[in-house]
């Protein structure tokens, strides 16, 4: 089959679902379809036969800009020598109780 | 399991002092259980054998929906019709799983259904056999499933992550599948003279080829050792057999079937079952195309491709002109 002639395939749909107990989206996984609101069906039938989910969310895979792998260091580590951002950084006396 | 002959890099696994810089540094992260994401540096025969292996797998599980959807019109009751149908939904849901985890290395779905339709992809050789009666659809759960939950088990932990945690999800929803496919097996046992037996037939069809699902003895196994370097597969093709037929006698037993081995005897030093010869000349026969079901299988994957072509296109057209719309009225 040549180029010209081959079937479009369609898009890349990255799927992100709200569980039950209030929490944030979460990616789960992606999938094929046609337009937005097909995605939405589909990741209906995909990712939530079990009542995995009370509200879907669906993005273009191509419309993701994702840190690359590359900047990991430069991005992340910063944040290693600033451990008094965590509260067990602090000691507290015992008399104080919980703090 | 659903991808029994995986080819790697055919050639020896290489030391750490072998291995360049960068393989070196891989390696380490995968010994020291970093999960290896997408886009990440790998070496070209991890990203080779992890789409063979993962687009095997995910072709098992569409083939795999072929030979139970066909009793799912014949199932003897609506529950048993009802669980059925969403038992093969799931198995289309898990190829779903599956094709967009090999798609974060680079091959497409579509490329990949091609490589399925042309015979060059192979999927497991147990969908190459046919379900005579309703017990083939307890059997299958029941074995066909708990084979492919004990191979699945330590995949979870594979290293590469979008296929581990494919896994993950694919095992939550597994254990229904043996569940009901036992509980088939168990009301058939308990029942007419006729159905027992009908139980047995299923059993003694069904528990060679399930043992072959685990692949070749290791001893003829090329391609494992450099997979479990990279922990693409954490244990060896006998290993998960021994532990498979160790789980399933007790099973077979308490259902008051026999299961067709007449070597099969309890081996008190070793803590496990022996059993007999497998027929490794069929696994290699269906492998190659000439199992019972093989042309079946396959043409009706394709005749559902090409019925469909007009189908997809047409979603595609309407969704190009209604987004040509938008863009025209912004």
């Amino acid at each position: 089959m040549s180029n010209a002639e081959k079937p479009k395939e369609w898009p890349l749909w990255e799927i992100f679902i709200r569980g039950q107990h209030g929490a944030s989206h979460r990616h789960v996984g992606s999938l094929h379809a046609p337009d937005a609101e097909m995605a939405v069906n589909n990741a209906r039938d995909v990712y939530t036969r079990r009542n995995e989910g009370v509200s879907i969310w669906v993005v273009k895979a191509s419309d993701i800009t994702a840190s690359a792998p590359g900047d990991k260091g430069p991005l992340f580590e910063p944040s290693n020598d600033k451990v008094y951002r965590h509260p067990t950084f602090f000691d507290i006396p015992d008399e104080i109780g919980h703090m | 399991m659903y991808a029994q002959l995986v080819k790697s890099t055919g050639k020896t696994v290489k030391t750490l002092e072998e291995m360049t810089p960068e393989e070196r540094a891989f390696q380490e992260r995968i010994d020291a259980d970093v999960k290896i994401e997408p886009k990440e540096w790998m070496p070209e025969g991890y990203r080779k054998t992890l789409v063979r292996q993962i687009s095997q797998h995910a072709h098992s599980e569409i083939v795999g929906q072929l030979p139970e959807g066909n009793w799912i019109t014949r199932a003897p009751t609506l529950d048993r019709k009802a669980i059925l149908l969403a038992k093969v939904q799931d198995e289309a849901g898990h190829g779903l799983y599956l094709y967009c985890a090999a798609e974060t290395l680079g091959v497409s779905r579509d490329e990949m259904t091609a490589q399925l339709l042309s015979g060059k992809a192979k999927y497991s050789s147990i969908f190459n056999y046919p379900t005579l009666t309703w017990a083939d659809i307890g059997a299958i759960g029941w074995l066909v499933d708990g084979a492919a939950i004990m191979n699945q088990v330590p995949l979870q932990r594979c290293s590469y992550g979008p296929y581990s945690r494919a896994m993950i999800r694919i095992c939550k929803e597994e254990s229904f599948h043996q569940r009901q496919g036992y509980d088939i097996m168990m009301k058939l046992a308990q029942g007419t003279d006729a159905q027992k037996e009908m139980a047995q037939d299923a059993l003694n069809r069904w528990w060679q080829p399930s043992l072959m699902m685990f692949g070749p003895p290791d001893a003829d196994s090329v391609h494992s050792a450099q997979s479990m370097a990279w922990k693409i597969k954490q244990n060896t093709n006998d290993e998960l057999r021994q532990k498979f037929v160790d789980q399933t006698v007790p099973q077979a037993e308490y259902l008051g079937l026999t299961v067709p081995d007449p070597d099969l005897k309890w081996n008190e030093d070793r803590g496990s079952y022996d059993f007999g010869e497998i027929d490794w000349e069929e696994f290699f026969q269906v492998l190659a195309g000439n199992g019972p079901c093989n042309k079946e299988r396959l043409e009706a994957r394709r005749k559902a491709w090409d019925d469909g072509a007009w189908f997809r296109d047409a979603l595609m057209a309407h969704a190009d002109k209604q987004n040509a719309r938008k863009a025209a009225a912004e």
